[in-house]
């Protein structure tokens, strides 16, 4: 029964995770968005929770960073998820590929997404302390 | 806690279009100074941004700063006015290179790219004080 709860809340907590590690790049998608060169990033979520969900092995080892000097990989982040570059709908001349329509509606829509999940998790705990309580 | 680092780049940006800001209001402000201290007249200045990781971010998640701000290389207008106390001998005043189209165009960018970052900065709380709810 315990490693069930355990096994459940690691699930949120992943997902949490994951949603507010995205928040991390498209806020700074949209802070570059007049920078020239800039290139807009995101990760796959469905593909990044499946991952986590798999297995404990990763697919993609990180690049271990032992002095200060060394440059970090795309992929050392907390669920080893690919951070991948948008593809452009409108290209511009500075080199820029961030869209702030396109932006903006996915920042809303996962912070609509961890507001769900945290909304789901207190669920589940006040289901579970309804439980032990046996009201 | 990764949703702090929001805070950081939405914080960089912020900085980054204030200054941008800054430099708009400097060239609207001296678009006539036909001279300046160095006897020149005044030129209008642009910033540079540029991405930059934040402290302790993830790798990919990266803020904005001006590295430089540099003079328009733009040639300066030439107008004539033969009384003007400035003017040559054909009569010509040599007056700043500041277009005031490009101007309110660069302030009002500047502007709301400023409230999309404050916009952010809100969000971010919400998810925070709702992460801070949690099991309530």
């Amino acid at each position: 029964m315990v490693s069930q709860i355990d096994a459940q809340t690691r699930f949120m907590q992943d997902a949490l995770n994951a949603r507010a590690f995205r928040q991390q790049l498209l806020a700074s998608n949209i802070a570059n968005g007049d920078t020239p060169n800039y290139k807009a990033v995101d990760i796959d979520f469905s593909k990044a929770m499946q991952q986590a969900m798999g297995a404990a092995v990763r697919s993609t080892v990180p690049l271990a960073a032992t002095a200060a000097g060394h440059m970090q990989s795309l992929h050392s982040n907390p669920l080893g998820m690919q951070v991948k570059y948008r593809t452009e709908l409108q290209p511009s001349i500075d080199g820029n590929t961030v869209d702030m329509n396109v932006e903006q509606a996915q920042f809303t829509d996962n912070a609509i997404h961890f507001q769900a999940l945290i909304t789901i998790l207190n669920n589940q705990f006040s289901d579970m302390r309804r439980a032990i309580q046996g009201q | 806690m990764s949703l702090f680092q929001v805070f950081n780049i939405a914080g960089s940006a912020l900085t980054a279009q204030s200054q941008r800001l800054n430099v708009v209001a400097s060239n609207l402000a001296n678009a006539d100074s036909a001279t300046s201290a160095t006897g020149e007249p005044y030129r209008a200045k642009q910033v540079v941004f540029s991405a930059m990781p934040v402290e302790k971010g993830a790798p990919g998640a990266v803020g904005v700063r001006v590295t430089s701000i540099i003079e328009d290389p733009s040639p300066p207008k030439q107008v004539y006015d033969p009384r003007h106390p400035m003017a040559d001998s054909k009569g010509y005043v040599t007056m700043p290179n500041v277009n005031a189209v490009e101007e309110m165009v660069n302030m009002l960018s500047a502007s709301r790219a400023y409230q999309t970052n404050v916009d952010m900065m809100n969000t971010a709380k919400t998810l925070l004080l709702k992460t801070l709810s949690l099991g309530q």
